[in-house]
C-alpha cells in the first residue's frame, strides 16, 4: 500500500500483540512510581492555591484582579484562549490525521485527546468566573422562560462562544471516551485486580471485540471525527469573534478566525509534543512513540510556525495599509516599539522564529531541544494572547482612557490552579487509562514487520 | 347448629346477658346526650360574650406604631414618591450659591441651581452639589459636648452663661470669631449679643481672605469693599493669578458671565479675549487664550509695568518702575483698543498690588462698566490684620473667651499650634461647629449648629441682593442654630430664629419693594423663590482716588530668584472645611486629574533635568510631597493645594494629603500664599497618587477639535472639516435606526466647558454613584458617569489645555449593545442606550467594546462594605441615595442613562397635563447646574429645539464619528480667541 519511506518505523522492536498490550498497560498494572505521587501532590497543591484564588474571586469580586474600567479583560481571557488553543490539538491531531489516514497518529492520539478534555475543562472555568455575577451564569443559556420570553442575545459572540465550547467539549469528550472502550476491555480481560475488573468492565460497555463491534466502532469514530473536525475549526473561529466582532483597534480584523485556528493548532501540537516527550521519558515508551513520530510533529510545527509568521506580518501590513491611525498606533506604537514591545517580540520570536530550528535534523533528534522548543512555543502562544487582549485595550481610541494592566496575585493564583488541574488530570490519565490506544496501535503493528529484503528500513506494505 | 358464645356469662344465661348489654348501651348514650345539651346554648353565649368583650378591650388599647403609615390628612404639597423642591441658600467657605433643594419623602437628596438668582443663575459648583452629603456625615456632632463628652443643652447653657456673666462682670474680653457672615438677620443677632456683652467683640476671619482687595479699595475708594465684577461686559479679561472660574470670590457667577462672553454660535457673536498670568495651572488659566506662566514674585512687577506701559500708551507720563520679563505689548494694545470694556483682576492678597490693579482699571475706564461700584460683594469680609492683632492679644492673655463659629484657625492658620494651646488654656472657649475639626477639638464646649439644610437663614451676598435658606428636614441631631444660642445667652427666654428672621425681613426688607402690600405675601413669595432683589437704587457715594498708588508702586519688590512655592485652593477641597466629604475627595483635580491627595506640581523642564517623575517624592521646606509634573507650571516654582492634611475631620478626611496652611506666612498684616527662597530637595522615595487619567496628549487624533475666533468668523466649520468628510462617507448596508417619538440628544460646547467638574458631582448625587477610595481610583476604576477628559497640546512649558466632558454617547449604532450575551443593554425607542442591571451578569465585553470607555463596572460591593467605608456604609450616609435610581450591586456594569428617571418624570407630567414636552423642560443632572451652560439636552426629533439647532451648527461633530457609532452626543469645537 505505502511504498514510500517518508515515515520511520511506527513501532520499534518486533512485538507481539500480547506484548504490546502488556507494555502499554504496564503503568496501570505496575506499582505506581514515587515520582508520580510527588508530582500529583505538587499539582494538587497548585490546584488548591487556585481554589483559594477562586474563593477570593467569588466572595469579594473581580475587583481583586488587576483589570480596570479601560482593560476589563485580563489574564482570565488570555488564559481562557490559551487553554482552548491547547485543547485544540488533541482533537485536531487525532481527527485530521484520522481523516487523512495517517497511521502514525495511533501512538499519540490518545494522549492528545486526553489533554484536550482536561484543557477545555480548565479553559471553561475562566469565562465562568470572570463574570461579575457568576451565580447567574445560566442567563447565558437560551432556555424558555416566563419573562417575556426573554432570550439571550443571539448576536453576541459570547453566546456563540458558549455554544461552540460546550459542543466542542461534548464531542471531544465522547470521541476520546469511545476510542478507549476496546482498551478498557483489554484491561478488564488482563487485570488480576477484582476492583479494576469491575470498574474497567463497567466502562468498557461489555465490549467483546467481535467483528461487528469493530465495524460499528470504526463507523462511530468516523462519524464523531467528522463532526469534531468541523468543530475544531469552528470553536476557535468563534473564540476569535469575541475579538473580531468588536470595534477595538487590533481586534477588529477579518484575519482572526483562520489566524486563531492555526494558532490554536500550533499551541496544541506544541503541548502534545511536550507531553509525548515526557511520556517517552517517564514510561519508556520509545518503542511506540518513536523518534520518527517526534520528527513528524516537529515538521508540522515548522509549517504552522510559518503560517503564524505570515499571519503576524499580514496583520502588521494591514494595520499600516488600512491607514487607520488607531490601528497603526496599536500595532506600531504600542506593540512593536511601544510599552508592550517585550510581549510582542516574545510572541514573535517564540512562535515565528524559534520553531524554525526544527529545519535542522539534529535539533529534531535531540529530545531535550524538542522539549525546550515546545515549551517556548507554549509560552509564545501565551504572549500572543496577551498581545491581543491587553495591548488593544490598554491604548485604544481616547488617550484619556489609556491605562496599564498587571495581574494581581489572585489572577495568577487562578492560572496556577488551572495548571495544577491540568497536570493532575494528565497524571491521572497516565495512571488509569492506557496512554496509547492499544487497539489502534495493534492495527499498525502488522505493517511493522521488518521485511526480509529491507531490514534497515521499516516501511509499509 | 353450632352455638357461639362470647363469655361464660352468655353461655350460662344468654337472655340476661343480652338485657344487661342493652341497658349499658342505653346508659352510655343517655349520658352522652346529657353532656351535649348541657354545653350547648349557654356555653356558646358565654364564650361569645367573653370574646366580644375581650376583642373590644384589646382593640381599644393603643398600640405603639412603629411602621410608616399613610397620612390620615395628607399635607397638600406632599405626595409620597414625588419630589418637592425648596429654595434655599448655600454659603460656605466664602462661596455663595442660591439653590433648590430636592426633597423626596422628607429627605433632601439633591441640590439644584436656582435659576431665579442673579448671582448664581442656576449654576452650582462641585462643592455646592456635594454639600448635601455633609448633612448625612457620620462625623457630625449628635449632641452638645462639654470637654469632649456628650451633655445636655441646659447644662451647656447654664455653664456658658455663668462664665459669660463672670467675664462681663470682670470686663474681660470675649471674642466672637466667625467666618464672613453675609446674613443680615444673623448680624442683628450678633449685634444684640454684643450689646448684652460690652466686653465682647466680633471678628470675622477667613481662611483665604480678600484682605488685599479690601484694603486697596479702602485706599482707592475710602471704603473696604469687594466690587461687583461683570466679566460678561469685558472684551479683554486680564487676570493675575486670580482663579475666578475656580475659587476666586464668586466663581459660579463669574463662570456664567465669562462663558456668556465667549459663546459663539451665530456669526454675529463676539468673543472676549482672556489673558492669564499665573504660577501653577488653574482651571482659569487652562481656559485662557493667552497664558503666561510667571513666578509669584514676578506678578507685582508685571502689574506695575503694565500700568506704566498703559500710561505711555495713553500719552501720560510713566512712573519709574521695573521692566517686566514678559512682553506686554500685545496686551497693552488690546487693552487700549477696548478701553472701558476690559477687566483686570488679581488674586494677590497684597494691598499694594491691588492698588495698582485699581489704578489700571481706573485708567482703562473699567469702573462703571465691567466693575460695578453700585453693589458690593459681601462674601469675604475678614481682614487678616485684625485676626493677627486678635492673635497677639490671645497669646498675651488679654482675651478670656472665644466663641468660634465656622472658623478653623488651628488648621488653617500658620500659627495653628499656638492658637490651639491658647484655646485649651483659655477661661471660656465655645465652638459652634457641626462636625469635628481641629479648632473644635481644642474648645471646652461644643454647641453644634445644624447643617444649612436643617436651618433657617438669610443672606445678602451682594448689597441689595437677598436670599433665604429654609430647613428641608427636621434636625437629624440635637443641634441648635448659633443664632439661637447667642440670643439665649443674651437673655432671650426661648429664642426662635425663624420668627426673628421673618420679623427682620418684614421690618427691613419688606420696605425695599412695592410689589406686595402684605408682609405675609411678600414673605411667602421670597421664601418660594429663595431670592429677593431690592428695588431700591443703591448708590454708593464713592469715587476713585490715586491715594496710596505712589507708595504701592515704590513698594513693588523685584522678582526674586530661586524656588518659589505657590499655594492655591483647588476645586474640591478649597479651604479644607469639606475634607470629610468623600465625593469631593474623589473628584479628580480638573488639571492634574488626581484625587485623594494634594501634591507638588513641578515644572516639566526641571523634572526632566533632575529625573523627577510623577509619584516621586520631594521635600519642600522640609515637607515631603509627592510630585506631579505639571505642564504649564512656571519655571522655578512649585504649586501645592491648600485644604488637605486635616488632622481632625472624620473617617474620610483625616490624614489625606499635607496641610499647606502651616507653610503660609503673614506679611504686612495679610496672609501670603506664596513663599520665596524655598528649599526643594529630591528624595529617593515614591508615593502612590490616584490619577484617573495618565496620558495627556491627544496623539494628533481628532478628539477635541479646535479653531480660533478669527478663523471661525471666516468659516464656522473651521477645525471641523473632518465632520463633513465623515458625513460624506456615511453609508451603510443596514437600515438606519429610526425614532418615531422622541430622540434624546445632548450637545457639549467645548468652548463653554471650563472643566470644573460640577457635572461629575451633580451626577454622583443624582445617580447614586459610589465612592471607591484612593486605591481603586488609582486602579483606574473610578465610577463617575460623566468624566472630564483633559488634554494638553503644544509646548509642555506652557501648553494649551482642553477639557472634554465624556458621558455615555447613547450611540444609535452602539458597539456595546450587540456584544452583550444576555441582552442587558438594549436600545430604547427614544434613542437611549439602557442598562438592565438585574439582567447583567458582568461579562464586561461592553466595557471593552465602548470606544469612549464610559461604562463602569462594579468591581466590588461598594455599598454596606467595611472595606469601602465612605458614604454608603452607614444608615445615615445612605439617606442621600436617590430612590428613583437603582443602587447597583457588585458585578454589574453601569453608565450614564441621560438621567432617564428625569425624562420619565417629565414625560409623565406632560402626559397628565395633556401637552407635548417643552424644549428644555428635561434637564439631566449635569445639564441643570452647569455653571458654564456648556451642556444642552433635548429632543433631536423636534426641529425647533435648541439641541437640533446645535446639531446643525457648523461647529458640531461627534466623538470618534468615523467609527459610525452614531452617537446622540454632539460636541461643538473649541474656539480660542488668539491674537492673529
Amino acid at each position: 500500500m505505502y511504498k514510500t519511506e517518508v515515515r520511520g518505523k511506527l513501532i520499534d522492536g518486533d512485538k507481539s500483540f500480547s506484548q504490546i498490550s502488556r507494555e502499554i498497560t504496564a503503568p496501570i498494572n505496575d506499582k505506581t512510581p514515587l515520582w508520580w505521587y510527588a508530582a500529583f501532590l505538587i499539582s494538587l497543591g497548585m490546584f488548591g492555591f487556585g481554589l483559594y484564588a477562586k474563593y477570593i474571586t467569588v466572595t469579594k469580586g473581580i475587583g481583586t484582579w488587576g483589570v480596570n474600567n479601560s482593560i476589563a479583560w485580563g489574564w482570565a481571557i488570555i488564559n481562557f484562549v490559551w487553554w482552548i488553543g491547547i485543547g485544540h490539538a488533541g482533537t485536531a491531531f487525532s481527527i485530521f490525521l484520522l481523516i487523512l489516514r495517517q497511521k502514525w497518529r495511533t501512538a499519540i492520539n490518545r494522549a492528545a485527546e486526553a489533554m484536550t478534555v482536561v484543557a477545555v475543562f480548565c479553559a471553561s472555568l475562566f469565562p465562568l468566573l470572570h463574570m461579575g455575577r457568576p451565580w447567574l451564569f445560566f442567563y447565558i443559556f437560551p432556555y424558555p422562560n416566563t419573562r417575556g420570553p426573554l432570550w439571550v442575545n443571539f448576536n453576541s459572540p459570547l453566546f456563540w462562544d458558549f455554544v461552540a465550547i460546550s459542543a466542542y467539549l461534548l464531542i471531544s469528550a465522547s470521541f476520546w471516551y469511545f476510542g478507549m472502550v476496546p482498551d478498557f476491555a483489554t484491561i478488564r480481560d488482563t487485570t488480576k485486580s477484582k476492583i479494576k475488573k469491575a470498574v474497567y468492565g463497567f466502562f468498557s460497555f461489555g465490549w467483546t471485540g467481535s467483528s461487528k463491534e469493530w465495524l460499528r466502532f470504526e463507523g462511530l469514530s468516523f462519524v464523531l471525527g467528522g463532526i469534531a473536525a468541523v468543530l475544531v475549526v469552528s470553536v476557535h473561529s468563534i473564540v476569535s469573534t469575541d475579538f473580531a466582532v468588536s470595534v477595538e483597534p487590533g481586534w477588529h480584523t477579518t484575519i482572526f478566525p483562520p489566524y486563531f485556528v492555526v494558532g490554536a493548532i500550533f499551541s496544541g501540537f506544541a503541548m502534545v509534543l511536550t507531553l509525548v516527550v515526557l511520556m517517552r521519558v517517564l514510561y519508556k515508551l520509545n518503542d511506540f512513540v518513536t523518534d520518527s513520530h517526534i520528527d513528524a510533529v516537529c515538521r508540522i510545527l515548522i509549517f504552522i510556525s510559518l503560517i503564524m509568521g505570515t499571519a503576524y506580518m499580514t496583520e502588521i501590513f494591514l494595520a499600516w495599509y488600512s491607514g487607520s491611525e488607531y490601528e497603526i498606533y496599536t500595532f506600531f506604537k504600542n506593540r512593536i516599539f511601544g510599552e508592550y514591545a517585550f510581549q510582542f517580540w516574545a510572541m514573535f520570536i517564540s512562535n515565528a522564529i524559534v520553531p524554525q530550528l526544527f529545519w535542522f535534523k539534529k535539533v529534531r533528534q535531540k529530545m531535550w531541544m524538542v522539549f525546550v522548543i515546545s515549551i517556548i512555543i507554549n509560552i509564545g502562544m501565551w504572549f500572543e494572547r496577551f498581545n491581543i487582549v491587553i495591548t488593544s485595550l490598554s491604548h485604544d481610541y481616547l488617550p484619556a482612557n489609556w491605562a496599564t494592566y498587571s495581574p494581581s496575585w489572585v489572577e495568577v493564583g487562578f492560572f496556577v490552579g488551572t495548571l495544577g488541574m491540568f497536570i493532575a488530570g494528565v497524571l491521572l490519565f497516565f495512571r488509569f487509562i492506557p496512554i496509547i490506544a492499544i487497539s489502534e496501535i495493534k492495527s499498525v503493528a502488522k505493517f511493522n514487520k521488518p521485511r526480509k529484503d529491507h531490514l534497515k528500513h521499516a516501511g509499509h506494505e | 347448629m353450632v352455638k357461639y358464645w362470647r363469655s361464660l356469662d352468655e353461655l350460662k344465661d344468654p337472655v340476661a346477658f343480652k338485657k344487661n348489654e342493652l341497658k349499658l348501651e342505653v346508659d352510655t348514650k343517655r349520658e352522652l346526650f346529657k353532656k351535649e345539651s348541657a354545653s350547648s346554648r349557654r356555653d356558646f353565649l358565654k364564650t361569645f360574650g367573653f370574646s366580644v368583650a375581650a376583642a373590644a378591650v384589646v382593640a381599644s388599647c393603643k398600640k405603639p406604631i412603629d411602621k410608616a403609615i399613610p397620612y390620615l390628612i395628607k399635607p397638600e404639597e406632599v405626595t409620597p414618591g414625588m419630589a418637592n423642591y425648596y429654595a434655599s441658600t448655600y454659603f460656605d467657605a466664602n462661596e455663595y450659591c442660591s439653590v433648590l433643594v430636592k426633597v423626596r419623602d422628607g429627605r433632601p437628596i439633591k441640590i439644584e441651581g436656582n435659576n431665579l438668582s442673579s448671582v448664581s443663575q442656576q449654576g452650582t459648583t462641585a462643592r455646592v452639589q456635594a454639600s448635601v452629603l455633609n448633612l448625612y456625615d457620620d462625623a457630625r456632632f449628635k449632641t452638645p459636648l462639654k470637654q469632649g463628652s456628650a451633655t445636655a443643652w441646659e447644662e451647656v447653657d447654664a455653664e456658658i452663661v455663668q462664665k459669660l456673666a463672670e467675664l462681663k462682670a470682670e470686663n474681660r474680653k470675649v471674642v466672637l470669631l466667625t467666618s464672613t457672615i453675609i446674613s443680615p438677620s444673623t448680624k442683628k443677632v450678633i449685634g444684640e449679643f454684643l450689646e448684652e456683652y460690652p466686653n465682647a467683640e466680633w471678628l470675622q476671619y477667613d481662611a483665604v481672605s480678600a484682605t488685599g482687595i479690601l484694603k486697596a479699595n479702602q485706599a482707592s475708594f475710602g471704603k473696604a469693599f469687594l466690587p461687583d465684577y461683570h466679566f460678561e461686559k469685558a472684551k479683554v479679561i486680564v487676570s493675575f493669578g486670580a482663579d475666578f472660574l475656580g475659587t476666586w470670590l464668586s466663581p459660579v457667577e463669574y463662570t456664567k458671565a465669562y462663558t456668556a462672553g465667549r459663546r459663539v454660535l451665530e456669526t454675529s457673536d463676539e468673543m472676549n479675549r482672556h489673558y492669564q498670568f499665573e504660577t501653577g495651572m488653574t482651571v482659569t488659566g487652562s481656559n485662557a487664550d493667552v497664558r503666561f506662566p510667571v513666578k509669584p514674585s514676578e506678578e507685582a512687577v508685571i502689574i506695575a509695568d503694565l500700568y506704566n506701559q498703559l500710561l505711555s500708551a495713553k500719552g501720560m507720563a510713566p512712573v519709574s518702575g521695573q521692566k517686566s520679563s514678559v512682553d506686554l505689548s500685545a496686551l497693552v494694545e488690546d487693552l487700549i483698543e477696548n478701553e472701558g470694556e476690559s477687566l483686570v483682576v488679581s488674586g494677590s492678597n497684597d494691598e499694594n498690588v491691588q492698588i495698582i490693579v485699581n489704578a489700571i482699571n481706573n485708567l482703562l475706564g473699567n469702573y462703571g462698566s465691567a466693575i460695578s461700584l453700585k453693589k458690593t460683594l459681601n462674601t469675604r469680609q475678614g481682614l487678616d490684620d485684625e485676626f493677627e492683632s486678635f492673635l497677639s492679644e490671645l497669646n498675651s492673655g488679654n482675651i478670656s473667651g472665644v466663641l468660634c463659629w465656622g472658623v478653623n484657625p488651628v488648621y488653617n492658620h500658620p500659627k495653628g499650634e499656638t492658637i490651639k494651646t491658647a484655646l485649651e488654656n483659655i477661661f471660656l472657649s465655645v465652638s459652634f461647629a457641626d462636625r469635628k475639626d481641629e479648632t473644635t477639638a481644642a474648645c471646652q464646649f461644643v454647641c453644634p449648629e445644624p447643617h444649612y439644610l436643617e436651618a433657617w437663614n438669610d443672606a445678602e451676598p451682594k448689597s441689595g441682593v437677598y436670599s433665604l435658606a429654609q430647613p428641608t428636614i427636621p434636625k437629624l441631631f440635637d443641634s441648635r442654630q448659633p443664632q439661637e444660642s447667642l440670643a439665649r445667652w443674651s437673655g432671650t427666654e426661648s429664642p426662635d430664629f425663624y420668627t426673628f428672621l421673618k420679623n427682620n425681613w418684614e421690618n427691613e426688607i419688606f420696605v425695599q419693594q412695592d410689589e406686595f402690600a402684605n408682609t405675609q405675601m411678600f414673605w411667602n413669595d421670597a421664601l418660594q423663590k429663595g431670592v429677593f432683589e431690592s428695588e431700591q437704587e443703591i448708590s454708593q457715594n464713592i469715587s476713585y482716588s490715586e491715594n496710596g498708588l505712589e507708595n504701592a508702586l515704590s513698594a513693588i519688590q523685584p522678582a526674586s530668584s530661586g524656588w518659589e512655592i505657590a499655594f492655591y485652593e483647588n476645586m474640591g477641597m478649597v479651604n479644607g472645611n469639606f475634607a470629610n466629604n468623600p465625593w469631593l475627595q474623589e473628584l479628580p483635580d480638573p488639571i492634574a486629574k488626581i484625587s485623594w491627595d494634594n501634591f507638588a506640581a513641578v515644572p516639566v523642564r526641571w523634572a526632566e533635568e533632575n529625573g523627577v517623575a510623577n509619584e516621586s517624592v520631594i521635600t519642600v521646606n522640609g515637607v515631603e510631597l509627592p510630585v506631579f509634573v505639571q505642564p504649564g507650571q512656571a519655571p522655578d516654582t512649585i504649586s501645592v493645594a491648600l485644604g488637605y492634611g486635616r488632622q481632625v475631620a472624620g473617617k474620610v478626611g483625616e490624614g489625606v494629603g499635607k496641610n499647606m496652611f502651616a507653610q503660609t506666612i503673614v506679611e504686612n498684616g495679610a496672609k501670603k500664599f506664596w513663599l520665596a527662597g524655598a528649599e526643594v530637595v529630591k528624595t529617593e522615595k515614591t508615593y502612590k497618587l490616584a490619577l484617573s487619567q495618565t496620558h495627556h496628549s491627544m496623539e494628533g487624533r481628532p478628539i477635541v477639535r479646535e479653531t480660533t475666533y478669527d478663523e471661525w468668523k471666516i468659516d464656522p466649520a473651521s477645525g471641523n472639516e473632518k465632520h463633513e468628510e465623515v458625513e460624506d462617507h456615511h453609508v451603510t448596508l443596514y437600515p438606519e435606526p429610526e425614532f418615531k417619538g422622541h430622540h434624546w440628544g445632548m450637545a457639549v460646547d467645548l468652548s463653554s466647558c471650563i472643566g470644573c467638574g460640577n457635572c461629575a458631582i451633580s451626577c454622583q448625587a443624582e445617580n447614586n454613584i459610589q465612592v471607591i477610595g484612593k486605591e481603586q481610583v488609582r486602579n483606574r476604576r473610578i465610577m463617575h458617569w460623566i468624566r472630564v477628559d483633559r488634554y494638553f497640546s503644544n509646548d509642555a512649558e506652557n501648553p494649551e489645555v482642553y477639557h472634554q466632558p465624556v458621558m455615555c454617547q447613547h450611540c444609535d449604532n452602539a458597539p456595546c449593545e450587540n456584544v452583550c450575551p444576555v441582552s442587558a443593554t438594549p436600545h430604547s425607542e427614544e434613542g437611549l442606550n439602557q442598562m438592565a442591571y438585574n439582567r447583567c451578569v458582568g461579562t464586561k465585553y461592553c466595557v471593552n467594546n465602548c470606544p469612549y470607555r464610559v461604562r463602569r463596572f462594579n468591581w466590588f460591593q461598594y455599598i454596606n462594605n467595611d472595606e469601602f467605608d465612605y458614604a454608603s456604609n452607614s444608615e445615615l450616609g445612605r439617606m442621600v441615595l436617590n430612590p428613583d435610581v437603582t443602587v447597583r450591586s457588585r458585578g454589574v456594569v453601569e453608565k450614564c442613562s441621560f438621567c432617564v428617571q428625569r425624562i420619565q418624570e417629565k414625560k409623565a407630567q406632560a402626559k397628565v397635563d395633556g401637552r407635548p414636552i417643552e424644549d428644555g423642560e428635561i434637564q439631566p443632572a449635569c445639564v441643570q447646574s452647569c455653571p458654564g451652560n456648556a451642556l444642552v439636552f433635548g429632543d433631536l426629533n423636534n426641529s425647533e429645539s435648541k439641541i437640533s439647532k446645535l446639531f446643525k451648527n457648523k461647529r458640531n461633530y461627534h466623538l470618534l464619528e468615523e467609527l459610525h457609532t452614531l452617537p446622540s452626543v454632539g460636541y461643538l469645537t473649541k474656539v480660542r480667541n488668539k491674537k492673529a
